[in-house]
């Protein structure tokens, strides 16, 4: 393990039960994800992807193999370790965008700040200097129906950057997009990664691959090669 | 905290009519509470203020049946001045005096009305001095020579009984005798005392040929002396006199505390059937409650997971749903604290208005708002424990699978 690595996965797997059969939606795999890394992981619907991005990102625990963050197995913390792991070192960006429909973007920004116990002004203050950063300056009372959806997408983005984490997870952030905004939300993953956050980006769709640094290709629950 | 009470709070924002409905039982629950504590409240001061007005040290003996029906004779229900005799001499009985009453015509001009005519002494009067039953607030009171005077109830003067107006000085007729109005008596609240007229009970035997029957007996404990004690000797020795069994009695000896009681019976009883309409309500109410945490669980299922993944521990979504839930309660408290005021309000009305009587007054101490919104909220908020539990034991990464 390099000095650089953030996270490390030592011969995953995930494995779901779906009636008398078990599905191994991960299938052994290893690999590090470096500071300062762009990583898309590609590959087709079903193969994975998904399931991997809840190992980097802590929402679940493997069935076999260790998961590292910043050195720390994490296979024993408790739920609430994990909650406060995700909600400080971890954003997340979903295809849905995944907003709370009755809260301000400016207070769907806000969210991940109440659970880290920030100050309601200093909420405040962030949320609106972040919502800035994502060219929503002139929207943070709006509520998530009265924006489009690269509008929620950057509330979203803006929302994953609230505590300042080290590393971005996007699971198909443009899968609800059209084309022309979907690079305009590309952009910001690239800016960011431009000021040194990693960002690890999954996708079906090749053409997005073209922005990474390292690309993972999975299939059926494996890592294909690394390049 | 805050934060999640403001969470809940926005929760709020969003639910449909349908589950607004659900809170129902809350706020008919509440309600029936509501308007039965500020009645049970007013009926409480009443009969404070009566006992206070009574006495502690009064022991009341009244003509009345035990036995069934017809068992007994009109002749045999009654007190006479053999038992008024008994009673005074009874020891640790400081005095006693009866009060007569009959109902008469009394003619005032032209005019004629029916009313309950009471027969006192000067004794009598004295047995209650200093309380309102016998205060004058204009003119004097009964003397024993007094035999062709009266003091009349407060509605003679100041009610709506007669067209042709009467006040001290005035005069009126029973039974073809003529009464100087040499007094009129404080309002008491209820028409049974202010519509009545108060002569010399000497005079009201000899106008109505009332043999030596004594009516309602009032004596007064010495002081030492402990009434229940005293009230039960002349329980038993009435009984000895007239040879009757127990619980075959013509007549009733209640001290001042146990005629009250009688109040609090009959309101025992209503307050059963209210705990019990209240108790449903807030079951039905809560469960209700419960039902609509779960739908809302399951409709934000996927909102739960994005919020885990942001940081949101098992504790935080626990009482993010008992805020809402908690909320709900609160929300149904507060339509139910107001109908249940507006029931209490309606209740007074009708029993002063219609009834004319200062029984029933609702009263609504913050103590009581501030305790029905605590209660409903925490009936809320334990309805919804269970969905609640639920939500926070969802797994993120499932959740966030959810459609
Ligand atoms: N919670 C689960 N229960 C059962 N099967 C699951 C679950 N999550 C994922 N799977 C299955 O695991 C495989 C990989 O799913 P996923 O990681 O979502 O793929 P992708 O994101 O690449 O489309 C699929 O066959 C999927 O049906
Ligand atoms: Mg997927």
């Amino acid at each position: 393990m390099g000095k650089n690595t953030i996270i490390e996965l030592k011969n995953v797997e995930k494995h779901y039960q779906m009636g008398d059969s078990i599905i191994k939606a991960l299938d052994g795999v290893s690999t590090e994800i470096n500071k300062g890394d762009f990583i898309v992981i590609l590959g087709p619907s079903g193969s994975g992807k998904s399931t991997m991005m809840n190992m980097v990102g802590a929402l679940d625990l493997a069935t076999k193999g260790s998961i590292y963050l910043d050195g720390e197995n994490i296979e024993n913390f408790t739920e609430s370790e994990l909650a406060q792991i995700r909600g400080r070192k971890i954003g997340f960006v979903f295809q849905t965008f995944n907003l709370i429909p009755t809260l301000t973007a400016l207070e769907n920004v806000m969210i991940p700040m109440i659970f880290q116990g920030v100050e309601t002004e200093k909420r405040i203050e962030k949320g609106t200097k972040i919502l800035k950063k994502v060219g929503l300056g002139h929207r943070t009372g709006h509520l998530p129906g009265e924006l489009s959806g690269g509008e929620r997408q950057r509330v979203a983005i803006a929302r994953a950057l609230a505590n300042n984490p080290d590393v971005i997870l996007a699971d198909e952030p443009t899968g609800n997009l059209d084309s022309k905004t979907g690079k305009e939300i590309m952009k910001i993953f690239t800016d960011l990664n431009k000021k040194g956050k990693t960002i690890i980006l999954v996708t079906h769709d090749l053409a997005l691959a073209k922005h990474a640094k390292k690309i993972l290709k999975i299939k059926d629950g494996r890592l294909e090669k690394q390049s | 905290m805050k934060n999640h009470l403001f969470l809940a709070f926005t929760n709020l924002k969003r639910r449909k009519l349908r589950s607004w409905l659900t809170i129902l039982g809350i706020f008919i629950g509440i309600a029936a509470v509501v308007s039965l504590i500020s009645l049970g409240q007013g009926l409480q001061n009443f009969i404070d203020t009566q006992f206070e007005q009574l006495g502690a040290d009064k022991i009341i003996i009244e003509p009345e049946s035990f036995g069934p029906p017809g068992s007994v004779s009109d002749e045999q229900l009654i007190l006479d001045d053999g038992d008024l005799k008994t009673i005074q001499n009874f020891r640790g009985v400081e005095s006693a005096e009866s009060i007569l009453t009959r109902t008469g015509v009394i003619e005032n001009k032209k005019e004629q009305e029916v009313v309950f005519i009471n027969g006192v002494s000067e004794e009598y009067i004295n047995l209650f001095d200093g309380s309102d039953f016998v205060e004058v607030i204009e003119g004097r009171q009964i003397k024993n020579s007094d035999n062709s005077k009266t003091v009349v109830g407060y509605n003679h003067v100041y009610g709506n009984i007669w067209e042709n107006e009467l006040r001290v000085g005035s005069s009126i007729e029973i039974k073809g005798k003529k009464f100087d109005i040499v007094g009129v008596l404080r309002k008491q609240g209820n028409p049974f005392d202010d519509n009545s007229i108060w002569i010399e009970k000497e005079t009201l035997r000899n106008i109505f040929e009332i043999g030596n029957e004594e009516g309602i007996i009032v004596a007064k404990a010495d002081s030492g002396f402990d009434v229940e004690v005293i009230a039960e000797g002349i329980r038993n020795e009435l009984r000895n006199e007239k040879d009757q069994e127990e619980g075959e009695e013509t007549f009733s000896v209640q001290t001042s505390a146990q005629l009250l009681e009688t109040f609090s019976t009959i309101f025992t009883v209503i307050q059963a059937v209210f705990v019990g309409i209240a108790a449903i309500s807030l079951v039905v109410g809560g469960i209700g409650i419960m039902n609509t945490m779960y739908t809302s669980v399951l409709e934000r299922t996927k909102e739960i997971g994005t919020m885990k993944a942001v940081g949101a521990k098992n504790s935080d979504i626990l009482f993010i749903f008992l805020f809402e839930s908690g909320l709900l309660g609160l929300v149904g408290g507060i339509i139910g604290i107001l109908l249940g005021a507006g029931i209490g309000k309606s209740v007074e009305y009708v029993a002063t208005v219609q009834l004319g009587t200062n029984y029933l007054q609702a009263i609504f101490g913050w103590q009581l708002i501030i305790g029905a919104m605590t209660f409903s909220f925490i009936i809320g908020a334990l309805s919804g424990v269970l969905p609640a539990m639920q939500a926070a034991s969802l797994k993120p990464a499932e959740a966030l699978r959810h459609a």
